[in-house]
């Protein structure tokens, strides 16, 4: 199912390269409009702020892609087929929600660096922690975001409803994320592995809840 | 592994979206080796009634209970596998070939023999060869409804729910599809097929039913199956 996802991407490129294009963008024009006066006396960003608009940008981008992956599954209701078969409910939205985290850890592994680089943040002087953060923060977006991308399927005004109802559930999710990044930045370890098990609690509560719901949201 | 069904009861089906009322407590009987023809006008609930049949759309009231000998057989995965549909939409992926679909349902379905099916249904349906490399998306009307139909053949349901199967395909098409529907026939599979082509369904479908503003009007079965002038006659009775 998540191969399926990837090698149709890999050949559109649509969504790939829209949502890699548009977390850079938001990370460059914010180096640009955040700056302060280094001690040598030069403009340079605020490496304080990093955490926040890493991960805006990271939430905004999956949002554009989840959006239009689940489109995939309306045209030519494939979502239809993919239901009539006897692959359980459970494995197609692991499915789903798989594929989904992997084009958004290929878009993070642009954006952060751009991040690193425009922001001057020191975001891999911890390797471990922020590996485990970018991995469960990214799937606790995968797989709410596969939710109500899949519970809004059917519906005409999804795109602009999928930020309404989304993004109050991901509060939390982001909040850790951010203190989280922010304890890595400032070398304080013990908030931020706080912050990350925090997120793996967040993540396992959403798995069960999603593959409990899946099958209902989707079936008329 | 695939139940083996051999009939299909539908009791007392009632379906409402919202303040309408699709279907209206309709009851009948599909059978293993019968073709039954879903005759009606537009908007009879016929395609609502394949979608429950399907197991894809819950019903408001009612159920339908499908049979292997004496034991029913419960809803799930075996039973999904038994099922095979061709629906309005192809349910095919247009950033893929005509083999990658056709490889992505066959381990769907954990088919040990996937590629040499697709490709024997392909011959079947009648897809040329240098098409079947070519993304879907750039298949005319009639050609994606030839891989829907490969797909929907492709696990051997025992149960085949078609709907308007002859849509946008030539004559020659056509008369393939209907020599592949009677081979189902022969298999022993409970078909189901909503078409207004009576031409092509004559000869092949023992079984009609009319729909009629979510009621059944009609429920008729013949050993030697109905001609074309007996399904418009049916049709112009029933469902006008």
């Amino acid at each position: 199912m998540a191969w399926k996802d990837l090698r149709v991407e890999l050949r559109s490129r649509e969504i790939l390269f829209t949502m890699a294009f548009f977390a850079a963008m938001v990370v460059v024009l914010f180096s640009l409009a955040f700056l302060k006066e280094s001690d040598q006396g030069e403009m340079v960003a605020v490496a304080e702020i990093t955490p926040g608009f890493l991960w805006v940008a990271v939430l905004f981008s999956a949002t554009l892609g989840m959006s239009r992956a689940f489109d995939r599954e309306r045209e030519s209701d494939t979502m239809r087929g993919l239901l009539l078969s006897p692959a359980p409910r459970t494995a197609l939205f692991l499915g789903k929600a798989v594929g989904l985290f992997l084009m958004m850890a290929m878009v993070e592994a642009v954006v952060v660096p751009l991040c690193w680089f425009f922001f001057a943040a020191p975001l891999f002087s911890e390797p471990l922690p922020m590996l485990a953060l970018v991995l469960l923060a990214t799937a606790g977006v995968a797989v709410v975001g596969s939710v109500f991308a899949a519970m809004l399927m059917r519906t005409r005004s999804r795109d602009v409803l999928l930020p309404v109802v989304l993004y109050p559930i991901l509060v939390p999710l982001f909040i850790a994320a951010i203190k989280a990044t922010s304890g890595i930045l400032v070398g304080e370890l013990d908030p931020a592995w706080f912050w990350i098990r925090f997120l793996l609690v967040y993540d396992a509560t959403f798995v069960v809840a999603a593959l409990w719901t899946f099958e209902s949201l989707v079936i008329e | 592994m695939t139940a083996a069904i051999d009939a299909v009861a539908i009791r007392g089906l009632t379906k409402r979206y919202g303040a309408t009322r699709v279907l209206a407590n309709v009851s009948m009987e599909l059978r293993a080796g019968s073709l039954c023809a879903l005759l009606g006008p537009n908007g009879a609930g016929k395609t609502t009634l394949l979608g429950i049949v399907s197991t894809l759309v819950r019903p408001s009231s009612g159920e339908v209970a499908y049979r292997a000998g004496a034991d029913a057989v419960p809803a799930g995965g075996p039973l999904r596998r038994a099922i095979g549909v061709l629906a309005h939409d192809s349910f095919l992926y247009g950033g893929l070939t005509a083999e990658e679909n056709l490889a992505f349902y066959a381990r769907l379905y954990e088919l040990a023999d996937g590629p040499s099916r697709a490709s024997a249904l392909l011959d079947e349906v009648g897809l040329a060869e240098e098409a079947r490399v070519r993304q879907v998306r750039t298949y005319s009307r009639g050609m994606v409804q030839r891989v829907a139909l490969a797909r929907a053949l492709l696990h051997e349901p025992r149960v085949l729910l078609l709907d308007e199967p002859f849509t946008g395909i030539d004559r020659t098409g056509a008369a393939a599809l209907a020599r592949t529907l009677a081979r189902a026939v022969e298999r022993g599979c409970v078909c189901l097929v909503v078409s207004h082509d009576l031409e092509a369904l004559a000869g092949i479908a023992d079984h009609v039913a009319v729909l009629r503003r979510g009621k059944l009007e009609h429920d008729e079965r013949r050993a030697g199956g109905f001609s074309e002038k007996e399904l418009k006659e049916l049709y112009h009775r029933h469902a006008e």
